[in-house]
Order: structure tokens, then sequence, then C-alpha cells
């Protein structure tokens, strides 16, 4: 643990440290653009010079100059200022003045520091530097005339992303960030690097030139596009969420977000149910609110009711749900729309047991059955990080470009039983061993059983790590399973049972015509296939209008608030489910929104604590003898949910990046 | 009581003093003027009736960066982008409530482009409250129509900028 003076104040740092960790850690703050906390130290901005003696009599990047023992550092000298001042000017020589029309304005690095730390005028006359803009996908938008080459991007797309397809061309003045031939980087992860860009050179596409940082409202949300749980900030202005960012959590999402998370907001104010519908001769037909309830309530049940949960629901309105069937008389609920029906008697079978943060420090891997990429891109940076400091990966399944070295074993069920050699013995010697289980394995008659067979034989389980993972996709999975959304049987024992009445919460992958005897009431936002099918439509908030409890893949309890109002004649769905027991004569009690989850938090207490909920483990005894071949659910990253399905930008990346269609772009 | 007082009473003195300075004005020039017939001067930095100007090539000149919009105490200003066609940044959207705006002049101190100006013209009553809504198109039509005397307002104050 070296000894460093900073600016006169001696203080201790981590062995390791850079000098500009020192001076964060002494609380001084360093102008960078280059230096990033999440990627590696490049040291080519030069905008972090401090002065260090004993050293050189000139200025020294304090981002890659390691703080040892007995360093003086100033970074309140003449010559640190000036030093500023010089490279601040020269960053600014080829840098456009063209702030009023950048979408940075407002919340750019160049600007702010150029405010604080430059000399306020320019000495420049000669002509600027102007550089053609590069293809980089449908989600971010170039201009690259002010890049600034800090290489930000680089590194991401490199080091995270795992798509080394942009870097820098010629030298000099006339280096330029560029993609590999033109092509666009095809990385569910491509809007970080909007983030990251220091200045306006790479801006997010589907938002440009629609607000400005200052104009917004920031809410902090759960993000419900996978069952990572992705901590966002939705930013709205008036009733529209604009735009949707991460924020940092290192134990979740780290400071990155996929596509998906970030652009889905435009489906927010599309397509979507704005007032009650009643079908009539076959017809759905607009209604009040009271004759939709009407409707409901004409239907004779006796009893005979079911809840469908949908993927993208809070725990709220699964237990406003749960709590209105089991009133009716009823006890069938489902959320595994698929037809998943996997032993759900313990829940720590199903659930990802190994923190999301201690994945990176797994050693040997299992992957079954998963295209991480699509499923969960934040857990896959996480294996990426772990196979650099050295993790060995195997997979049994379908092969994907996971954009990391995988060892495939082959694509069939039966390898879990008889896993080759080579890889048991990589367990035996490892110390923090994981598998991860797609859940779509677990459709699979004898998968779960098999692959918790493994458990012992693979020796998961450590003093104080617990390697079987399960991954889920939905963002209700979990909380569902923890308010017994899961009926034995899964959601053939639900349409084998015929309810007379049928509440779908917003599901929207369920294949309806089983269900051809019920009358189906769905209480959602979009007008996809739930609202299709069903015979009365009330119309529902979404995530980004509702405050609510989630659940993520390990078994994280997180909690999101509202940004906007739902449109229209929309209400929040646990209010609508309140409103709707009234008029069938099952009064629910709660009034408020506090009162529901007071309930649900006295049913299920794990629910009131944020972090992650302890499930115990234990093993049920499940079939074995899975044969045939594995595969992921996921058919198309960018259009998994209804809210994707009505986002125009969701629809173009898919096109454009899945499908290989190429769209137009105006000539600028 | 005085004398004097008596006098200035019976000869009714304080009457004839004030037709004497009524009889003084009648010959002085007059300080009023004939409105609408005759109109004061005005300054070049006179803040009126809003416009928002044109290049000569008869591109708007508005990038929608919305710095009004942020500096309008009044928040009378407001402001919808989108890329246009050609990709360049345009407002989709540029409404004045005039009858919000105190006419401070911050909107045309913000503006980096001269777009928004608070123009010469203070004759825009109108006889509803929903007439003092501006739009974009009103504001453009007042830049094309009032375009040469404010240029020529901004020249004259250009010096002392």
């Amino acid at each position: 643990m070296p000894k460093v003076k900073v600016d006169g104040v001696e203080l201790e740092v981590p062995a390791g440290a850079t000098v500009l960790q020192a001076c964060e850690q002494a609380g001084k703050e360093i102008p960078r653009f280059c230096y990033h906390e999440r990627l590696s130290i490049a040291g080519n901005c030069r905008m972090c010079l401090v002065e260090v003696k004993p050293g050189p009599p000139k200025p020294q990047a304090s981002c890659a100059l390691p703080a040892t023992e007995g360093q003086e550092i100033r970074t309140d000298s003449e010559m640190v200022k000036k030093a500023r001042e010089g490279v601040m000017e020269f960053l600014l020589i080829n840098h456009p003045l063209d702030c009023p029309i950048c979408d940075q304005g407002g919340e750019c690095d160049l600007q702010d520091q150029s405010v604080a730390y430059g000399r306020g005028s320019s000495r420049y006359d000669e002509n600027k530097r102007a550089v053609t803009e590069k293809n980089m996908g449908p989600i971010v938008k170039t201009v690259m005339t002010r890049c600034i080459q800090c290489t930000r991007c680089v590194r991401f797309a490199e080091e995270v992303a795992g798509v080394p397809e942009i870097g820098a061309i010629y030298r000099g003045e006339n280096m330029q960030i560029t993609t590999y031939l033109e092509h666009a980087a095809k990385s569910e992860l491509s809007g970080n690097v909007v983030d990251l860009c220091p200045v306006g050179a790479l801006t997010a596409k589907p938002y440009a030139f629609e607000a400005r940082p200052w104009e917004l409202k920031k809410t902090h949300a759960i993000d419900v596009m996978d069952a990572l749980g992705t901590n966002i900030r939705l930013d709205s202005r008036g009733r529209q969420v604009l735009r949707a960012v991460p924020r940092i959590n290192d134990d979740v999402n780290e400071e990155w977000a996929s596509d998906k998370t970030r652009h889905n907001v435009d489906g927010l104010v599309r397509k979507r149910l704005d007032k009650p519908f009643v079908r009539k001769d076959g017809k759905l037909v607009p209604a009040t609110w009271a004759e939709a309830f009407a409707a409901v309530a004409a239907v004779q049940h006796g009893g005979s009711v079911a809840a469908i949960a949908g993927d993208l629901l809070d725990c709220e309105t699964m237990f406003a749900g749960k709590a209105l069937v089991e009133k009716l008389g009823g006890s069938l609920l489902e959320g595994r729309q698929t037809g998943l029906s996997y032993d759900v008697s313990s829940l720590s079978s199903v659930v990802f047991n190994t923190p999301l943060a201690d994945l990176e420090t797994a050693d040997v891997i299992l992957l079954v059955g998963t295209n991480l990429r699509w499923e969960a891109p934040l857990v896959n940076t996480r294996i990426r990080k772990a196979i650099k400091k050295g993790a060995k990966v195997f997979a049994v399944g379908p092969e994907f470009d996971l954009t990391y070295k995988v060892e495939w074993l082959g694509n069939d069920a039966s390898l879990l039983a008889k896993l080759p050699e080579a890889v048991v013995e990589a367990f035996k010697g490892a110390a923090r061993p994981a598998m991860i289980v797609g859940g779509g394995v677990l459709a699979k008659d004898g998968a779960h059983g098999d692959t918790l067979a493994l458990v012992d034989t693979l020796g998961l389980i450590k003093d104080g790590w617990n390697g079987y993972n399960v991954l889920h996709f939905a963002a209700a999975r979990m909380g569902g399973l923890m308010l017994g959304y899961a009926t034995k049987g899964g959601i053939k024992a639900v349409a084998a049972a015929a309810p007379k009445l049928l509440f779908s919460l917003g599901a929207d992958e369920v294949d309806y015509s089983a269900f051809e005897g019920s009358f189906k009431v769905y209480v959602g936002h979009h007008g996809d296939k739930g609202a299709h099918a069903a015979d009365v439509i009330l119309p529902g908030a979404s995530y980004a209008e509702k405050a609510g409890t989630y659940v993520n893949l390990e078994g994280r309890v997180q909690f999101g608030e509202k940004a906007v109002f739902a449109p229209g004649d929309a209400r929040e769905d646990w209010s609508i489910l309140r409103a709707l027991s009234e008029a069938l004569g099952a009064r629910l009690p709660f009034d408020s929104f506090d009162a529901l989850r007071g309930q649900m938090v006295k049913a299920v207490p794990a629910l009131g604590v944020e972090g992650i909920a302890d499930y115990g483990w234990s093993v049920p005894s499940l079939p074995t003898g899975a044969t045939g071949e594995l595969g992921s659910p996921i058919k198309d990253f960018y259009l998994t949910n209804a809210i994707c399905r009505a986002s125009p930008t969701m629809q173009q990346c898919s096109a454009e990046l899945i499908h290989g269609e190429s769209f137009a772009e105006a000539a600028e | 009581m005085s004398l004097g007082y008596y006098v200035k009473s019976f000869t009714l003195w304080e009457f004839v003093k004030a037709h004497w300075l009524t009889l003084k004005y009648f010959f002085k020039p007059k300080a009023t003027i004939n409105y609408p017939y005759e109109k004061n001067p005005i300054s070049p930095r006179f803040r009126g009736e809003h416009a928002l100007r044109r290049y000569p090539n008869g591109e708007e000149r508005c990038i929608a960066c919305k710095l009004c919009e942020a500096i309008c105490p009044a928040q009378a200003i407001t402001i919808e982008a989108q890329p246009r066609d050609d990709g360049s940044r345009r407002t989709t959207r540029y409404d004045i409530d005039m009858t919000k705006c105190i006419y401070c002049g911050f909107c045309q101190e913000a503006c980096p482009v001269d777009a928004i100006v608070e123009g010469p013209n203070f004759e825009f009553a109108t006889e509803t409250r929903e007439e003092l809504i501006y739009d974009k198109a009103k504001l453009l039509e007042n830049g094309d129509k009032w375009e040469r005397a404010i240029a020529a307002n901004l020249a004259a104050d250009a010096p002392y900028r």
C-alpha cells in the first residue's frame, strides 16, 4: 500500500492504483477523456496531466502512471493548469463549434471540461479537418468530425462487447475511427458506445435531435426486456419516455445496457391500448370501463377462473391478479407462457444461484443450451471478463458466436449424462465452477434432472459458492414463481382444466387456440397477440407507467418507479384489477398501491427487501435422461416482446442486423 | 388674512394665471403625436414582436438548439425537433405564447444563429387570446415581413455587441 502526497495531503492508496485513482481518492477532480474505469488504459488524450515528483520535470499522464511510494502529486500547480489549457486547445483545433446542433450538447464532457479547464479563446486560424460519416448500424449515429480519438469506443467493442470491428486508421491529424469494411458493428451492446463517447461523435440514432438533457425528467426504473433487471434511468418529457440509459449497479449491469433495453422506448407510444374494448359479434369494439366490467361480470364462471402472467409484469400486478383469482374461487395461475412445466418445488433449483458479480471470478464454466448473447447479453459480458481472468468455457447445445472461445461439446441432451472426461477433469480442478442452464433447456423432459445431477458430478457447490445457474429470459419469471404463478403441468394443465374465465395479464406469447372455450380478459398495454385473442380488453400500464417490484434471474428484488402516465384511458394494472373485483362482487382488500404492496410483502416477505432473496438450497429428485437436440427459444433478439414488436427501432434492428436487409439512408 | 388675498380673490387672479398658461401652451410646439398616423422613433434595440429569420437563400436559420426555450424566464417557448429529410436538425414545432412572454429579449441573446429576434413591431394586438399563441409558420411569416427592418436594426447595433 504505497503512500503518496496529493496537493500536500498524504494518503495511502491500494497497491496497483494509478496516480489518477490516487487523486480521485484525495477528492481531486482530474479531467479526462480516454480514461474509463471499465476499459483498459490508453493514455492518448493527455487531458489528465499532473505534476509528479520524483520524475521528469514535465507534466505526466496520471491515468497511465502507477502510484508509487513517496510520490508527490500536484494537481493545482501553474504547470498543470497550463498543460491542461494546452491540451484542451489542441483538442479543440479540429473539433467543430457545432454544439447548438449536437445531441451531446448539455451532457458533453468536452463542453464541460473546456469551460472548466480551457483558455476561453482559440488562436487557431487554419482550416479545420473534416471526416466522413461511418456506418455503425441502426443504433449509433456518427458525426466523425467531432471525434477526438479517445478510442473508448474501440476499446469497448474489443474488450466488453467482443466485436473487434471498430478501429482506427491513418495517423496523426488524419486518424479516423471506423468500422471494419464499413459494416455495421453487429453487437447487441452497440448502444453503449454512445454513453462512452465523451463528445458528440457517436450519438443515438433513434433519439437524434429529440430532446435536450435539461428538459428531461429522470426516473429510476428497472428494465423488463430480459430477466437481468438492468437498472435504468428513464428520461421523459411530458407523457413520453424519450430514452432509457443504464444506471451504475456493479451487482447487476455494471454500467452497460443492451440495445433492446435502450431503444424499446419508442414502442411505448405505438400500438397502445388506450381504451377498453369488448368483443361484439366477433369484433372488438371500443367500450367504456363500465361496459367492459359488465361484460366480464356477465360470465358465469362458477369458480373456474385462471390467470396467465406475461413476461413484463411487476410483482404487484401478479399479486393483485392472484388475489382476484383466489377471491373468485379459482386457483389456476401460470406464468410460463410457452409451455415450460419444470418443477418449482425448490426455487433454488430454477434460479441463477451465482451472484452476477461473482460470475466473473468463475474459473470453469459449462453452458447448457443457451445463447447468452441473446438471452442475457450482460451475463455474456461477465463471462468474457471471467475468460480474461483465465476461465475455460465448455458448452452443450447449438453453436453460436458468443464472442469468446468456447469448447463446443455437441448439440445432444444425452451428453449431459455422460460428459467427456476432459470436462469432468477440468471441473475437478476448479475452485469456482459454474454451470449455466438456458431456460429453453428446461422444456426438455428430463433435462432439468440431468443438469441437477451434474451439480454433484461436477462439484458445483463449494464453500460459499453455488455454481448451479438457470438463466431465465422473462423479467417477471422469478417474481411469478415466488408468487406461485406455476401450475403443475404448466400451461397445458391450465388449458386442460378449461377455465371459464381467463385473465391474461399482458400474456402475449401464449397459444390462445388452446383456450377456445374460455372468456378471455386481457389486461395489458399493447395490441399484440393477447389483445387479438381477448374477449374483453382492459388497457393497462407498461413498465414505464407504473411503479413496481421486479425480481431478476438471480432472485434479486428491485424496485422501479413510475416515469410517465399511461396513455388515454389506460390505468395502472393493479387499480384495474381492484375496480374489476368490485364489479365482480369480490372486492379486493386494498385501496392503494401501498396497501397492495404491504399485503404482498406480508404474503411473500422476501419481496419487501431489496437484494437477493434467499431460497436456501435443496435439490428435488427429478427424472433424468434427456435426449435430442437443445435449442434457444429466442429466434429474434430484437423482437421478443410486445413493446419491442411495436418499436420501429427494434424492427429496423431486426431487419438490418438479423435478417440482413439494408435500409437506404438519406444522403447527408 | 392679508389684503393681497382679498385682491387676488376678487380679481380672479388664479383664474387669469391658469388661462395665461393655457394660452402660452397653445402657441408652443405639440408634445403628442397623431398616432397611428405619426409614430415615435424607436431604438434599434427595441424588443417587440418575435420573428424567426431566414438566410438570404430562403433556408430557415433556426437549428432547434433549444437555448431560447431553456433561457426563457416565462417559459413561453415550446420547441420540438426532429431530423429533416436531408438529415439536418430542424424544429417541427416552435411555439411562443405571446401572452406569457415578458419581452425580456433573452431568447434573441441566447440564439447562436440570430434566428429568433424581437423585431420593431409593437402593433400586434388581437381580438382573442388564441391568436397570440404564435406557431412556427406565423413566426417565419413575421420574419419574412420584417426582415429588412430587423437586418437594419441588427446592423445598427452590431458595433456595440
